[in-house]
């Protein structure tokens, strides 16, 4: 007692004159502040990323882990599975991007229009899909698409339509991921380009229409210079994300059939998680770290975009 | 007239959005054989309490339920905090290497989260921590997009503000707390709501860090269960209701947080 009474009063008085400063000082504040973040910050991206660099050049894990400089690098170059899951990626990309933001750019002029009732119901439902997990949509996709039950294949019947094998031919699985992608995504992008859309001053359009401009003329040069920070953002946002398309195909085709909508990521999983081949699944990620920064530097060097 | 035509078209446009769920809850109320049958169920079953039941017993959804929101609770309560502080110091003072860590933290948005996923899963191996909540709540704790949007949001805060509760000789951490954190509690509720929804629907870390089902979130389990050969599908239409639940009740409650988040992301880019 008497013991423990002394040691705590030898810490207290802790000897040192330090002690009596402040623990926080004008000085020190920022660090201290910013030293949580900078922590996970190395442990979880600096570290992880200069590592999956390390980890391309060799094969092989733990103890076995032997150096091979390129070997996987070429591997990839000459890996068919790898180039199969690039087109398919690209092709998702070229497709569904631009209709995607075309219909949300739509969506949201109308939901923006003075003329519109109900306002709130609309948007409320419209940004309804993009809360939905990945994972819950997927599945939910995968029974919505079923062939012979689904509902989109009685809805298409009421038009006439025969039904279609969406998850069993390669052409259609794609045009599922693409529908999939559309509804979860286009309602997000939507209420992004609505908050864009009231926050243009009306006093540009009121002294557009004192000039005698016409609607058209109105929305190319006062909406979409107005909307370009946003409308570029959406674009780089958007092709990133699809780049990195993973849950959708996991969950609703498995990347087939055949093949046809196995994506990067996706190929990526496999090597690492399912053949434990990290060193080639380590190539792969940097490949397509490559492709989004490359992808990344185009699309603001042709828009011209400021940061 | 013309108002109507639009009026109509959006509410075409919403029964796409929303049907779907409309039929996810009432597909949930059927069997699997009703599911499956040749035209689509558009009336409430009697088989919810049967499908909760089964997917209790398959994946023991309370449990799982349990493990989403705790993950999801600590690691977004967790990566506030850190967002906020990191946020106020790059907003408000002047240190040594400030730009350099800003503009590399900015710089890992564009790099692909499956670059740093094997290192990262190597390191939990190491570590013993496979197969474990922290495993998944560590490496999401530093959010570059949360620390910027504090930051952008903290530069809107007049220094004289701030200045003025020091003058009063409050300290640092007190001005924080008693000044900056009531103005900012709008962007703190969107960042919140923004993280907890990515944590609660988070699928391809947890797949891969977690082995054993009673570890399981809510995504893995349902994907786990989907997957198996003869699923029911009545209850993993439920699990997929209830999944998506808490995201449009926080929705409704908190639109406005919502939106005002999305913007203070997409809007300072």
């Amino acid at each position: 007692m008497t013991l423990t009474m002394t040691r705590e009063a030898a810490t207290k008085g802790g000897g040192s004159p330090r002690s009596h400063r402040p623990l926080i000082t004008k000085r020190n504040i920022p660090y201290l502040l910013i030293l949580p973040a900078l922590l996970g910050f190395v442990a979880f991206k600096a570290y992880p990323i200069l590592a999956a660099l390390y980890i391309s050049l060799t094969t092989g894990a733990g103890a076995a882990r032997t150096f091979v400089g390129l070997d996987n690098y070429v591997r990839l170059v000459n890996d068919p599975l790898f180039w199969t899951a690039l087109w398919n990626t690209a092709l998702i990309l070229v497709v569904q991007v631009p209709i995607m933001l075309l219909l949300a750019l739509v969506l949201a002029l109308g939901l923006n229009s003075p003329l519109l009732r109900l306002r709130g119901l609309w948007r409320l439902g419209v940004f309804m899909p993009s809360l939905t997990g990945l994972v819950a949509y997927g599945v939910m996709f995968s029974v919505i698409l079923s062939k012979d039950s689904g509902l989109l294949n009685w809805v298409l019947g009421i038009f006439g339509v025969d039904a279609i094998d969406w998850l069993g031919s390669p052409f259609w699985a794609r045009i599922a991921i693409v529908i999939a992608l559309t509804w979860h995504y286009t309602g997000y992008n939507a209420v992004i380009y609505l908050a864009g859309l009231q926050s243009i001053p009306k006093e540009l359009y009121e002294a557009a229409m004192v000039d005698g401009a016409g609607a058209v003329r109105r929305f190319w040069s006062i909406t979409v210079p107005q909307l370009r920070p946003i409308l570029l953002l959406t674009v780089v946002l958007s092709t990133i994300g699809t780049l990195q398309l993973f849950d959708e195909p996991f969950v609703i085709t498995g990347g087939g059939p055949d093949n046809s909508t196995l994506t990067i990521s996706l190929y990526l999983y496999e090597n690492g998680f399912r053949y434990f081949d990290f060193g080639y699944a380590a190539a792969i990620a940097y490949a397509l770290t490559l492709i989004v920064a490359g992808f990344g530097l185009l699309q603001l060097k042709l828009t011209g975009g400021k940061k | 007239m013309k108002g109507w035509a639009l009026t109509f078209v959006l509410a075409a446009v919403f029964a796409l959005c929303v049907g779907p769920f409309y039929w996810l809850a009432m597909a949930a109320t059927h069997a699997n054989s009703e599911i499956f049958a040749e035209t689509p169920k558009f009336y409430p079953g009697d088989q919810l309490g049967a499908n909760t039941a089964k997917l209790e017993e398959s994946i023991g959804l309370v449990h799982v339920l349990g493990n989403t929101l705790f993950v999801a609770v600590v690691q977004t309560s967790i990566a506030i905090v850190v967002a906020l502080l990191a946020g106020y110091a790059f907003a408000k003072f002047e240190f040594r290497g400030r730009n350099a860590f800003f503009v590399l933290l900015l710089s890992t948005l564009v790099i692909p989260g499956g670059v740093t996923i094997i290192p990262i899963f190597e390191m939990m191996n190491d570590l013993d921590l496979i197969d474990s909540f922290p495993a998944l709540i560590l490496p999401n704790l530093t959010v570059p997009f949360g620390i910027f949007l504090m930051r952008q949001s903290l530069l809107a805060i007049p220094d004289e503000l701030l200045d003025a509760a020091r003058v009063d000789g409050a300290g640092e951490l007190r001005v924080l707390w008693r000044v900056v954190v009531p103005v900012m509690r709008p962007v703190l509720a969107a960042l919140g709501v923004f993280l907890f929804l990515g944590a609660w629907n988070d699928f391809l870390w947890p797949l891969i860090a977690l082995r054993t089902p009673e570890m399981f979130t809510l995504p893995v389990a349902l994907a786990t269960l989907q997957a198996q050969a003869r699923t029911d599908f009545g209850q993993v239409m439920v699990g997929t209701a209830i999944s998506s639940l808490p995201m449009m009740i926080l929705f409704l409650v908190l639109q406005k947080q919502f939106i005002s988040g999305l913007l203070a992301g997409a809007t300072k880019g």
